[in-house]
């Protein structure tokens, strides 16, 4: 088997027991992504001699016996919103073109010394803004189930990486399901941690009371293994959670013999039926009923407010987004552009210059929020829209604390449907917003949840998400249960979701429609 | 603009004018051409439209909501770490001159 279908851990494995290096991996896979990322673009920046360099460099650590980590020469992929020293970083943003950070995010700086090599930044909606990479202003990723679809977003980059074997593992970052959406579209593990359960130092800030980075993956064991890398207290983020990791390797190994005997699973009844496609409701009834069988009991709950989830959200992002991305005034870094001359003929000013800069640097869909965003918090719309929001994100934070006392994780669809043709949405925002439906709530309340491939939807042969819920710091309940689920699916099917994945014309396919996993 | 309105009292209108949108992207200092305020403006309605439905879901009893943890006042300790270099710091800089962040003119004549 060639090393890109195999998983993290499998890879670790085979390092420990000396059958591969850490070079011979990173080189096939950057193998693997000349071969295939000019149809996918995962990728924004693909660092090739900096991989190869820290290859080598695990490669002598575990030579010597001192191997930094379970993962010490697993390469990586990290989403381009991430601060990477010595690497370009853009947000997917012209305003940020060519833009090297001199500094590492937390997360970067914890991959860094886990032993893992960087194999480069990948594609995402710009800054974060968006549910299909379209927003990127250097061009969409494209979904490896059907190179016509979205691979969602903002992450899609990171997710359509990972689903077409040109990295075992990468970062993502959710706002309002950045990393579960695309996970749900492409077949394949994301995590969106406990909000302040992974370090934001160094991740370019959207909405900086949602955002949060997690784990990209192939498989829940994995994806714990790299969350056990990222997560713990940062004293750089003064978010961050001063407690330890939530012991979510132990609880995912726990949870892969399929037992759920005892657990209790919510069904949001607000988390489905109308706006979601028949498929992928169909999908997730079948996991909901193999839950019971391996022993959960079904709890149907209500959570009244999440029906104004996406209102919520749509006037609490932008508020802060246009806060945040005020910070790209073309003094200090990034894009600058002068005008010819001012209006009154004298030399442009600062102002002048910020003014062009920001017009030409920020694409269509930056540029709908900041300016709601400037609405929301004007005065006179202050209380109506963005105070209102900040109460009514107080409704769902209670509706989640009422719906977990009755269960002690709540399911839903991750994403209202499968993955959408390109183009299809991209100037039609309401449309596009609809798609985090699901997984907005979490983020309002800071609580964690991960995404795993539920099947194929019947209309179109595409992949869907089961999304699980727990309270939070309670990260070790979506990963056991979630290890529990990929165990009972894979059980059912007989291999794993993606290896039906049809392969990328120029691509060996991994295996062929059909057939099963040994 | 209204004024500032002291209370929770809702505004009349949810939509917003092309002459609005012109005043907003001019305070979040975007310059935006006619034809993107044709574009933006009938958009931004839209999404606005469907965001008014959150007026009236919370009675004044429901405290606000800005983080969903309780933190309280979050204090490291004072240790010397490195900064970053002046080099470091204008390496991203559009402009640079002696050591400094060049930008252009912030005042105008009359000031």
């Amino acid at each position: 088997m060639s090393p890109e279908t195999r998983t993290a851990a499998e890879l670790a494995e085979a390092l420990e027991a000396g059958e591969t290096t850490s070079v011979e991996l990173t080189q096939a896979h950057l193998d693997r992504i000349a071969e295939v990322d000019a149809e996918l673009h995962a990728f924004l920046h693909v660092d090739t001699e900096g991989a190869l360099r820290m290859a080598a460099e695990s490669d002598a650590r575990r030579a010597a016996g001192e191997a930094w980590s379970a993962l010490d020469g697993i390469p990586i992929a990290v989403k381009d919103v991430i601060a990477t020293r010595g690497m370009p970083t853009t947000c997917g943003s012209r305003i940020l073109e060519g833009w090297v950070p001199p500094y590492d995010a937390t997360v970067v700086a914890r991959l860094r010394g886990a032993g893992l090599p960087i194999l480069g930044k990948t594609n995402m909606d710009e800054f974060a803004m968006g549910s299909s990479t379209e927003h990127s202003a250097w061009g969409p990723s494209h979904n490896p189930w059907d190179l016509d679809r979205v691979p969602g977003g903002s992450g899609g980059g990171s997710a359509a990486a990972v689903a077409a074997y040109e990295s075992p593992l990468a970062i993502g970052t959710d706002t309002g399901g950045s990393i579960r959406q695309p996970a749900a579209v492409t077949g394949t593990i994301g995590g969106k941690p406990t909000y302040g359960g992974v370090s934001r130092y160094g991740l370019v800030s959207l909405a900086n009371s949602f955002d949060q980075a997690g784990p990209v993956t192939r498989t829940v064991l994995d994806a714990a293994l790299l969350h056990e890398v990222l997560g713990g207290h940062d004293p750089l983020d003064s978010t961050s959670i001063d407690e330890p990791v939530p012991a979510v390797l132990e609880a995912a190994r726990r949870g892969a013999d399929g037992d759920l005997t005892g657990l209790r699973i919510g069904v949001v009844r607000e988390l489905g039926g109308e706006g979601y496609q028949p498929g992928v409701l169909a999908r997730f009834e079948e996991s909901v009923e193999l839950m019971t069988k391996a022993g959960a009991e079904v709890v149907e709950l209500s959570c009244p407010h999440f029906v104004h989830a996406l209102a919520t959200y749509y006037l609490i992002l932008p508020a802060e987004a246009s806060s945040n991305l005020a910070r790209f005034d073309a003094m200090r870094y990034g894009l600058r552009v002068t005008p010819d001359t001012a209006d009154n003929g004298a030399p442009p000013s600062a102002e002048d210059v910020m003014r062009a800069t920001r017009e030409a640097g920020f694409g269509d869909e930056v540029k709908r929020r900041i300016i709601l965003g400037t609405y929301a918090l004007s005065s006179g719309y202050y209380d109506a829209y963005y105070g209102q929001a900040q109460k009514v994100r107080t409704l769902v934070k209670r509706d989640f604390e009422a719906a977990f006392g009755l269960a002690d994780v709540l399911v839903s669809p991750t994403a209202p449907t499968t993955a959408f043709k390109i183009g299809e949405k991209v100037d039609d925002p309401l449309a596009m917003y609809l798609n985090d439906l699901a997984t907005i709530p979490a983020n309002l309340s800071g609580v964690p949840g991960i995404s795993v491939p539920s099947g194929l939807a019947d209309e179109d042969g595409l992949p869907t998400g089961v999304q699980i819920l727990a309270p939070a710091m309670a990260d070790d309940r979506v990963y056991r249960v979630g290890a529990a689920l990929e165990a009972l699916l894979v059980q059912e099917w007989g291999g794993r979701l993606l290896d039906r994945a049809p392969g990328l014309p120029s691509v060996e396919p991994v295996a062929t429609t059909g057939e099963a996993q040994p | 603009m209204p004024e500032n309105s002291e209370s929770s009292g809702a505004p009349e209108h949810t939509t917003i004018s092309r002459d609005e949108v012109s005043h907003l992207a001019d305070l979040a200092r975007i310059e935006l051409s006619d034809a993107e305020l044709d574009h933006l403006a009938p958009q931004l309605n839209v999404i606005l439209e469907s965001i008014a439905s959150i007026r009236g879901v919370a009675g004044d009893d429901v405290p606000p909501t800005s983080h969903t943890l309780p933190l309280t006042n979050v204090f490291r300790d004072d240790v010397v770490r490195p900064g970053l270099t002046a080099e470091e710091a204008l390496s991203g800089a559009p402009e640079v001159e002696q050591q400094r962040f060049k930008v252009p003119r912030i005042l105008g004549d009359e000031q």
